[in-house]
């Protein structure tokens, strides 16, 4: 018979994990809010520059930024996204899983790779994996800044600028919606040409003090403002990824607690029949 | 009526001001600008301070900025505002700082546990300990 007293205490620890996990939730729910809120503030930003940067690459310039111009592809990088901390469900998983896939298609091909990491779970999985490791950002916590990941950048822009990699793209989780995120690898450089929407146009701006120097002012923002996209982007993931995995941890938590409370009684019950049963028998006796 | 002009104030972290404005002042890489409605496409560096706008019904409005672009187009203005004043050793030293924090998780494996999230957080200990002390220091 086991214990009515061991099933006791089991419940209660039980019941008390499912209250840390469905205060998980709770807070997760909130904070996905904010960050929603901060990926739809972000965008502004960078459709205001898209725009810009379309009218001036579309523009009679006879500069061309090594930003925009293919060159054959011998290295490449990446920015990896990931998040902080675990306890949400298989996201950081998923995209680790996309990165290692592009990695192997890009090693058919003899392509080298360089990795900038942001969040520890990034650092974590190349530590173990291997990988040229160049750059490395965590602890943005949940409200990142964009100040986090201009060292980042940076390293991965002087990489371009001097010709050791060919092509940089980003990885993160696309907020889709709560149940979905989705791992995406998107290329940042040089500018994927659908990105400057081919439109006519007779005009051009005047420049102050000339466009070079604002084109590459703008260029280096833009990959900036594109990479902190990514991690408001993932941080909403992260958090709704979350809230699913501890929303099914309380539920799991719950049905656990049904089960052993019905063992506990039919347990309880057993003790007292078996008690009954030995006074009938002892009053029999005498 | 007074002519406007549509203006936006976006920045990568938040969308400052939108709306209908009869004039802009801005402090541009070459100078002084003044901006009125029917302006010709312009596009320039601008530099840290302050933007002062007056908007539709004269309303005078004051904007920091740290540095950013200005696009000026006959009907539609927009400021690509920075977050933070920046500088090119500033970036450098970021970089930088980045560069080797790859090098010291990198370097840490082989330890079984989770090394890079440990020193993490015994580093945001440390930081909030500082604090915790400077508050005391100061009462």
């Amino acid at each position: 018979m086991a214990g009515a007293k061991e099933i006791k205490s089991k419940i209660g620890s039980i019941n008390n994990t499912r209250k840390i996990t469905s205060a998980m939730e709770k807070v997760a729910v909130s904070k996905m809010r904010r960050a929603q809120e901060r990926v739809a503030q972000s965008r502004p930003y960078a459709e205001g520059m898209r725009k810009v940067i379309g009218n001036i690459a579309n523009g009679n310039l006879e500069y061309r930024h090594p930003f925009l111009t293919e060159r054959p592809v011998k290295n490449v990088g990446y920015i990896v996204i990931s998040t902080d901390r675990g306890l949400c469900g298989g996201l950081n998983t998923n995209e680790f899983k996309r990165v290692a896939l592009a990695l192997k298609s890009w090693k058919e091909q003899g392509v080298n790779a360089k990795f900038a990491v942001i969040g520890n779970k990034a650092s974590v999985f190349f530590r173990r994996f291997g990988g040229n490791v160049v750059a490395q950002q965590s602890g943005s916590g949940d409200t990142p800044r964009l100040a986090d990941v201009i060292g980042s950048v940076r390293v991965m822009l002087n990489e371009y600028s001097e010709g050791r990699i060919d092509k940089l793209f980003i990885v993160y989780n696309n907020f889709i919606n709560t149940m979905k995120q989705e791992p995406v690898i998107e290329q940042l450089l040089p500018l994927p040409k659908a990105e400057l929407s081919a439109r006519s146009h007779s005009w051009d701006y005047i420049y102050e003090p000339d466009p070079k120097v604002i084109l590459d002012k703008l260029l280096e923002r833009y990959v900036e403002s594109q990479v902190y996209q990514g991690v408001v982007e993932n941080a909403a993931s992260e958090q709704a990824a979350r809230m699913v995995a501890m929303k099914a941890a309380t539920d799991n938590a719950g049905n656990l607690m049904d089960d052993l409370k019905l063992v506990y009684n039919k347990a309880r019950q057993a003790a007292i029949t078996q008690e009954l049963s030995e006074i009938v028998a002892g009053a029999a006796a005498v | 009526m007074a002519m406007t002009v549509q203006l936006d104030v976006v920045s990568a972290e938040e969308k400052i001001f939108s709306g209908l404005v009869e004039s802009i002042q801005v402090t541009g890489s070459e100078g002084e600008l003044g901006i009125l409605p029917g302006h010709i496409p312009l596009l320039t560096g601008i530099k840290p301070g302050m933007v002062r706008i007056v908007k539709q019904f004269g309303e005078e409005h004051l904007i920091y900025v740290a540095g950013g672009v200005l696009e000026v187009q006959p009907h539609t203005v927009t400021v690509l505002a920075d977050v933070a004043v920046r500088a090119e050793d500033l970036d450098e030293q970021a970089a930088l700082a980045a560069q080797k924090r790859a090098t010291e998780v990198m370097q840490n494996a082989g330890a079984d546990f989770n090394y890079a999230e440990a020193a993490a957080q015994l580093a945001e200990a440390i930081a909030q300990l500082r604090l915790i002390q400077k508050l005391r220091g100061k009462n």
